[in-house]
């Protein structure tokens, strides 16, 4: 961990030497899911629910998407750019070096531009909080810190499956950005407005909803089981064919070299 | 304590046509040709040898470095370093090497190298003593005290790769491996970063492998070269034996006095005025000392030079004997 | 001429060569339109009655939109046009013997149109044989699908002529990346790609109705559907018309002063 730290403040002082830049690409990327705020917002005025969620509730969906997204991509921007990596030789320079792999990819690029996403996930919660109508006891807390922190796990999963991908093929990746960005952008509305196909999709195979629909109809009370509350745990079991895939994509590249 | 046996890799490449039509045609199908990297790498390399590795662009000569740093598995073949098989056991045997990419660094761009120096530190978990030992030794010998809290961004290039060869040395590697190390830099900054690596080599005896496209890297650092082609190693020896091999012709330039002399077998005429004659010689057929004997034997020498062919010469004459 | 159609032919065989990056970027059009669609059909189902569109018009929109990506969207840049501002490669564009603001215009068109071409139809295709509250439908006549091809046109030279203006701007401050996003986040969003500019609140819309940006994807798309027809599509063309007027003068007289600075400081 003190390894991580001292990365973390190098990237921190390389990014500052350039404080224009960091500033308005901070603003952009606020701007980037500004818009997307908007949109939601204009939508409820003409609509006011969707499937029986309120403006607040569904806000608590965006922010928790937008926040656990944003954070993992702070920290997981590397394996997001890791075709980048792979170009360039930085990779490997990764395999001479005497630590982890996973570890060192990890390490080798936090971003902090991804704070104007983290700040305006932050400014939604203050406003959804307390308007959503959820009476805010402990258990309610907790899930929401679950829903954040397994929601943050699952896209830095996706950002892994994407970098393991990339160790075969650079072509064709877009389309994992439908379950990235578009995660991002079609997680700001709770998943079962999309429809029964695609929840379970979102379910049992690439697991967004855990963390998103179930724990949300637990906040808002309309379930009160424990299982739609630790609903976001089960989103953990995603890392184990994110990891295999990634040795996999390791193995491969060490074979070919490609 | 460098084994390496009867190495093979082969790659598959994407064949890419140009026009539209092809293009259009590529959508659907697309050709594929292998290329056989290594074939059948063998050589081995002692504790504190020096070692220049050379070969035209696409010989193989990168991915046999791969290889021994563990990035990259043959095929088949076995690779020893150390007792090490380097894929096998990469965090272990990644220790033990450095690693310098002469077109890549390893410094961060925007904090001062110090900075980079440290972090080099932690990742290799060198203990305080020795790092501060090393640094000092490689601060002076480098002479980079200056650069120290510059941010590499701000370096030459020259600066900059003295600073890399430091980074790659701070946990004390058994093996350096360099590729390309002088590409790029300017002659003050090559001489400097050469007896460097000479330095390291016969002080520390850490064990050098270069890869370099510069002949004069080779004639100065090297005492032994692998000469790789088509994947294939060609020659294996010191530099003298490479020039025995080369089949590059000596000029010889001479001054003197009497008629014109007779040529022996292996030279050849190449312009003759009155007193001064040049001509090539085939060190194949003729060596030098015979060829001077034999034409002082004939007129009143003045004076004479030959020629010394350079190394880049005697490797490229190399690369056409053996068409690669 | 020639040379724009040269240059479109490279492009469009350069395009050609990426073609798993092609078929992936159908893949995640088609799946994205699909989201936007169903999320659109749960706003309808919540209430149909303030629905501004009919269904059927939000789902032919977002097809084309999808389809046609690469036409719409400012956020496709150039990346290599800021690339030769920035490490000064711009001073080859300037002995070439062609106008440099006509040649980064014509490259830009050339390399949406190659992207587009490649992606549309079987996006398209698709839409076609989709059930029908999801299915894209045609245009009511053969007027209006005339309308919304010179609009289409329009539109994309509305767009290049915007992200001209923003090339140019990055000459002047060499400018940071997150002025780029701003500047193609707020477009796109004023243009109608997030949300139809029908499902704006009445003052938003009013006021986006009146910038550039609504002669982006904004007018072709309402045309296609036929949520603006007749008259009032001929009065979208002709505002489509000012605005690319406006933005290419601009583009130009900004592009004229940037290179004089370039040639003044001695580029």
């Amino acid at each position: 961990m003190g390894l991580y730290f001292k990365f973390f403040s190098m990237h921190l002082k390389s990014q500052m030497e350039y404080k224009t830049s960091f500033f308005f690409t901070i603003v952009g990327q606020f701007t980037v899911s500004f818009t997307s705020l908007l949109g939601v917002w204009f939508l409820f005025e003409l609509f006011h629910e969707v499937e029986g969620f309120t403006f607040p509730q569904v806000l608590l969906c965006f922010a928790t998407v937008l926040m656990s997204f944003s954070l993992a991509e702070c920290f997981g921007r590397a394996f997001d750019q890791f075709p980048r990596m792979l170009a360039n030789g930085e990779f490997d320079r990764v395999l001479v070096r005497p630590q982890g792999v996973i570890r060192q990819v990890l390490m080798a690029k936090i971003d902090f531009t991804r704070l104007g996403r983290l700040t305006q996930a932050v400014l939604v919660f203050g406003y959804a909080l307390p308007r959503s109508g959820v009476l805010w006891t402990w258990d309610k807390v907790c899930t929401l810190v679950l829903m954040v922190v397994c929601g943050s796990l699952v896209f830095f999963c996706l950002f892994l499956i994407y970098a393991a991908i990339s160790f075969f093929t650079l072509e064709g990746l877009e389309f994992m950005n439908i379950l990235t960005d578009g995660g991002r952008e079609f997680g700001r509305y709770p998943f079962s407005i999309y429809g029964e196909g695609i929840l379970k999709f979102l379910t049992y195979v690439v697991p967004l909803a855990l963390f998103q629909y179930y724990p949300l109809l637990y906040l808002v009370g309309r379930e009160a089981s424990l299982r739609y509350m630790l609903a976001p745990l089960g989103g953990l079991v995603f890392a184990v064919p994110a990891y295999a895939l990634w040795r996999l994509g390791l193995r491969n590249y060490v074979s070919t070299g490609s | 304590m460098i084994r390496v046996q009867s190495l093979n890799k082969t790659f598959r490449v994407a064949q890419r046509q140009a026009g539209l039509a092809e293009a259009v045609k590529a959508l659907f199908s697309r050709e594929y040709s292998t290329i056989q990297a290594l074939k059948d790498v063998s050589f081995s390399i002692q504790e504190g040898e020096m070692v220049g590795y050379i070969g035209p662009n696409g010989a193989g000569k990168s991915t046999t470095i791969k290889i021994m740093c563990g990035i990259l598995h043959p095929d088949s073949g076995t690779c020893e370093i150390n007792g090490r098989i380097p894929w096998r056991d990469r965090k272990n045997h990644v220790a033990t090497i450095g690693v310098v990419f002469g077109q890549r660094s390893q410094l961060w761009w925007d904090v001062p190298v110090i900075d980079s120096f440290k972090l080099l530190k932690d990742i290799y978990g060198v203990g305080e003593q020795v790092y501060r030992r090393n640094l000092d030794e490689l601060v002076e010998l480098l002479g980079i005290s200056e650069l120290l809290v510059k941010p590499t961004r701000s370096l030459s290039l020259g600066q900059r790769m003295r600073c890399e060869l430091a980074a790659s040395l701070l946990h004390q590697p058994r093996i350096l491996f360099l590729d390309e190390p002088t590409i790029g830099l300017d002659a003050v900054s090559k001489i400097a970063v050469r007896q460097f690596m000479k330095k390291l080599n016969q002080e520390r005896g850490t064990t050098v492998i270069l890869t370099t496209h510069d002949m004069q890297d080779i004639e100065v650092l090297a005492e032994r070269i692998i000469l790789i082609g088509r994947g294939q190693i060609l020659l294996d020896g010191s530099l003298s034996e490479l020039k025995r091999r080369s089949t590059a012709l000596k000029t010889i330039t001479m001054e003197y006095r009497g008629d014109v002399p007779r040529l022996g077998p292996g030279m050849k005429l190449v312009d003759s005025r009155e007193g001064r004659l040049v001509l090539e010689l085939d060190p194949a057929m003729c060596s030098a000392s015979e060829a001077i004997s034999a034409l002082a034997a004939q007129v009143e020498v003045l004076d004479l030079s030959i020629s010394g062919v350079s190394a880049e010469e005697m490797v490229a004459s190399l690369y056409q004997e053996y068409k690669i | 001429m020639m040379k724009y159609l040269a240059l479109f032919r490279i492009r469009f065989s350069n395009s050609l060569q990426y073609r798993a990056a092609a078929a992936a970027g159908m893949v995640t059009q088609f799946a994205w339109g699909f989201m936007e669609i169903f999320a659109f059909r749960a706003f309808y189902r919540a209430n149909p009655s303030a629905f501004p569109m009919e269904f059927s018009q939000v789902a032919s929109y977002i097809w084309i939109q999808q389809a046609f990506l690469a036409i719409f969207m400012v956020w496709f840049y150039e990346n290599e046009i800021f690339e030769a501002i920035s490490n000064g490669a711009i001073a080859y564009e300037l002995v070439r013997p062609m106008d440099l603001y006509n040649r980064w215009f014509a490259q830009s068109v050339a390399n949406r149109m190659a992207r587009a071409i490649l992606r549309s139809l079987p996006i398209l295709l698709v839409a076609c044989l989709v059930p029908p509250p999801l299915r894209i439908s045609l245009p009511a006549s053969g007027l209006q699908f005339a309308l919304f091809s010179l609009s289409f046109f329009l539109s994309l030279g509305v767009v290049v002529a915007y992200t001209m203006i923003v090339y140019v701007i990055t000459f002047f401050t060499l400018s940071p990346v997150g002025i780029r996003i701003i500047a193609a986040m707020l477009a796109d969003f004023l243009a109608g790609a997030i949300l139809p500019l029908p499902f704006f609140p009445d003052r938003a819309r009013a006021v986006a109705e009146l910038l550039p940006f609504a002669a982006m994807q904004n007018m072709p798309l309402r045309i296609y559907t036929g949520h603006i027809s007749g008259v009032e599509a001929l009065g979208g063309i002709g505002l489509q018309v000012f605005w690319f007027m406006v933005l290419l003068l601009l583009g130009r007289l900004m592009m004229k002063r940037a290179l004089q600075k370039v040639v003044v400081q001695g580029g």
